[in-house]
């Protein structure tokens, strides 16, 4: 066992691009939540939006056409969901799972042609002088573009949501529908663009993995963040920064894992590979014993499906 | 003549299976109250989210100053000076103050600014507010006022007020009334709907009664007695509830020295409770909200099990008996809350009457529902009840509260109860319900079962029952014959629960 081959610099530098998916995915569904609905299909939408990301940069060698190809897919995708459960009212957690599934089937379909191919590379953006500082140098500055942009939306979600009109909207539609509607709201057409949001977001996340950060199109890669994404939602409390934190530290745990597995540290790899699924169960029976406080952060319309009555 | 400031004309709007208004004609003057009067179902609901741009009526237009006024949302009613004041308040509760206010006006200004603003008016109005507090803390008349505030933040020349005054303590309601008086001196105008005609009778100098959707009749309700009014609005003469004397038969129902923890940490514990009722007698027990009337409905239910001596019926103990052993013996309970307690919200009419009547009516049988008897068993109880609702198919949170406490206190007394326990018959009913309900306890009583009337009423309590106990801290007086019993002799006997009352509030 060497824990001397672990680097902490290179491992920090890590940990951002492994969070940085499901920080995308998870920040779109955030924003889902918000506004009053439950979309279990982050994980079929980001495998979408990794497979058309993959295909489109791959056919025009540009990686930023294939991210907007990704958002897309993924705003496709959660059309289809919207449709059913907002315009059809179709049960949100059924078509949810339905999406998903869907998502891995179809995206194995399209990705067919694609296995073992190499997409065009994206260039790490160089900071200058800042890129250069040791240690805060190789962890903050050295990324490529996606991971400012994915802290970029935070921060732009953050503050939309608290401190603009159509924010407010979204959390009056999301906390209590029957009263958005009475006060002149569009309920059904908020949920909808707040729907299209987090597929985009979804797809993009997609799109990282597939085109930055392994990069390469396997069938079913997504493996599973998707739902990290979700459980990352409701560990953050439908707080955008939490989000990130909490996207942080799930990405360190499997950087720290890899890194691990790397330096022979000897335990089986499953229980490694394991390890962020387990947290995040702890974390949600530690914060649905706090009762009263996250009764209270979660909208108060989640799931429910809004009917306009008279 | 001046020129009203609101006129509707011929309003018409139906929805499938219902005309909800029919040929309305009314007009709102400058600076006048006008109450809309109507029982549950008159279409009182229907025809101000017509005025408020939420509902666009089939035929009939409305004229504002003069100039004709159809807002297709209610930014556009808004626009013209229209606020409204929910019956269900349209507030977010995660929100705060601010922010909900905000949400109410078209072009909000930044928060900051809005919040002091918002000081500035609520205090103007005696209605103090904190902006900076999340409106799901706040009391129900706390509530009220942050929709009040956001409505005159608004500058409106009309003010549509929906049953404002049915979550209110009276001392809500006078702060409310205050208010409102004071906005009529300024000239605006105000449409109040509510079914309390005392209310009316003290605010509003016009009236325009509505029954299934017509307008029936317009008064001045200063003019006309409560009585009178409430008889425009049902249209037959109100008959008042009757029924012989009662004469004293075998004890049905005996709780001894019953001390019961409350489940809840917000509920009331209950100590030394003792009661005895009697064949054909109905025991009201009144008291101030949180004495203990939901823990003494469920021990009596058998929701709150008991050591077994300390409830017994007909002589046996059935105190560490659940709900269903205690039905199939015959005492049977109808609780206060109707959706989520005493009904299935999201469930069938059908259902719900099997829910309480499986055993009883003998519905189930081997496990198996016989749906054509659970059916027919809930028609029995609409047609009896006059529970007015397209059929027993439809979903109990789709009848209005009048509606449906008649069909859940109707659907224990079809089970022909020994003895029957009731929470608050007839919270939030209108009259007419009200009446039919009170006959019917009275009916049961005259047949010879026991009935325990627990209500915050004291008129209701005084109209229907033989005798008198006050629940107050958990703590049941010894019982006293209504016979000759004031209002004052029962402030008495409240003993002391007014003043706490008012401190705890």
């Amino acid at each position: 066992m060497d824990f001397s081959s672990i680097n902490p610099v290179v491992l920090m530098a890590a940990l951002m691009v492994a969070a940085t998916p499901i920080l995308l995915a998870a920040i779109g569904e955030l924003v889902v939540e918000k506004a009053g609905v439950l979309n279990l299909g982050v994980e079929g939408m980001m495998i979408t939006g990794a497979v058309v990301g993959f295909a489109v940069a791959v056919t025009t060698r540009n990686p930023y056409l294939g991210m907007l190809a990704a958002m897309g897919g993924g705003a496709a995708m959660s059309l289809v969901f919207g449709i059913l459960t907002q315009l059809l009212k179709a049960n949100q957690v059924a078509s949810g799972l339905a999406l998903t599934l869907f998502g891995l089937g179809f995206s194995a379909l399209v990705g067919q042609g694609y296995v073992g191919i190499s997409p065009p590379r994206t260039a790490k953006l160089n900071f200058g002088f800042l890129s250069d500082l040791p240690v805060i140098g190789p962890i903050l500055f050295r990324h490529d573009p996606m991971v400012y942009a994915s802290i970029a939306i935070v921060a732009g979600v953050w503050y939309w949501l608290n401190y603009t009109r159509g924010g407010r909207i979204l959390r009056a539609v999301g906390e209590n529908h029957d009263a958005a509607h009475a006060l002149g709201y569009r309920v059904l057409r908020v949920r909808m663009l707040a729907i299209m949001f987090g597929g985009a977001c979804a797809g993009m996340g997609g799109a990282y993995l597939s085109l930055i950060r392994v990069p390469q199109w396997t069938e079913g890669m997504t493996a599973g963040a998707g739902w990290i994404a979700l459980a990352l939602v409701v560990f953050a409390s439908w707080r955008p920064w939490r989000a990130l934190l909490g996207a942080y530290l799930f990405g360190g745990i499997v950087v720290l894992q890899l890194n691990l597995q790397a330096a022979g540290f000897r335990i089986p790899v499953e229980y490694l590979a394991m390890s962020p699924y387990l947290i995040t169960i702890l974390v949600l029976v530690i914060m649905s014993s706090g009762r009263a406080r996250k009764s209270l952060a979660a909208p108060g319309s989640l799931t429910k499906p809004f009917h306009a009555a008279g | 003549m001046t020129e009203p400031l609101l006129a509707i004309e011929g309003l018409t709007k139906s929805y499938p299976g219902v005309v909800a208004n029919s040929d309305v004609t009314f007009e709102i003057g400058k600076g006048e109250v006008h109450a809309l009067l109507g029982e549950n179902g008159a279409g009182k609901s229907t025809l101000v989210k017509a005025i408020y741009g939420l509902i666009r009526p089939d035929a009939g237009h409305m004229l504002w100053r003069g100039q004709p006024y159809a807002p297709a949302a209610p930014q556009q009613a808004r626009a013209a000076g229209v606020a409204m004041v929910f019956q269900h308040f349209s507030l977010f509760e995660a929100l705060d103050v601010a922010e909900n206010v905000a949400l109410g006006m078209d072009n909000p200004p930044p928060i900051r600014t809005l919040a002091a603003r918002i000081r500035e008016v609520s205090n103007a109005y005696g209605l103090p507010l904190d902006p900076g507090r999340l409106v799901g803390d706040l009391s129900a008349g706390e509530r009220q006022r942050v929709e009040i505030t956001r409505c005159l933040l608004q500058d409106p020349h009309l003010l549509i007020m929906d049953e404002p005054t049915s979550v209110l303590t009276p001392q809500e309601v006078e702060i409310l009334f205050r208010t409102l008086r004071q906005l009529r001196s300024e000239g605006r105008s105000i449409l109040y709907i509510s079914h309390k005609l005392e209310e009316i009778r003290a605010l509003c100098e016009n009236a325009t009664v509505l029954r299934l959707g017509k307008v029936v009749g317009r008064c001045d309700p200063r003019e006309k007695s409560a009585r009178a009014l409430a008889e425009m609005m049902v249209g037959t003469k109100l008959h008042q509830p009757e029924r012989a004397a009662h004469k004293p038969g075998q004890v049905l129902l005996e709780v001894k020295a019953l001390d019961l923890r409350a489940p809840s940490a917000f509920g009331t514990s209950l100590k030394e409770v003792s009661l005895q009722v009697q064949a054909g007698e109905i025991l009201g027990i009144g008291g101030v909200a949180g004495n203990g009337q939901d823990e003494l409905l469920g021990a009596l239910s058998g929701e709150l099990r008991t050591r077994p001596g300390a409830v017994s019926f007909k002589g046996a103990t059935v105190g560490h008996f659940g709900p269903t052993a205690r039905r199939a013996l015959g005492l049977l309970c109808a609780p206060e809350e109707r959706l989520g307690h005493a009904a299935a919200p999201d469930m069938s009419l059908t259902e719900n009457a099997l829910l309480t009547g499986a055993w009883r009516e003998k519905l189930v049988k081997n496990g198996f529902i016989n749906a054509r008897r659970a059916r027919a068993f809930a028609e029995s109880i609409i047609k009896r009840f006059d529970v007015r609702t397209p059929g027993p198919h439809v979903a109990a949170r789709a009848l209005s509260g009048g509606n449906l406490q008649k069909f859940v206190i109707g659907r224990e007394i079809m089970q022909r109860p020994e003895v029957l326990v009731v929470n608050q018959p007839t919270w939030g009913v209108d009259a007419s319900a009200a009446a039919a309900i009170r006959q019917a306890l009275m009916d049961l009583a005259q047949g010879g079962a026991a009935v325990v009337v627990i209500s915050q009423d004291l008129d209701e309590i005084l109209e229907v029952a033989d005798t008198f106990a006050a629940l107050n801290g958990g703590r049941l007086s010894a019982k006293r014959p209504v016979q000759g019993l004031t209002m004052e002799a029962i402030g008495l006997l409240l003993g002391g629960a007014e003043g706490d009352s008012d401190a705890a509030a």
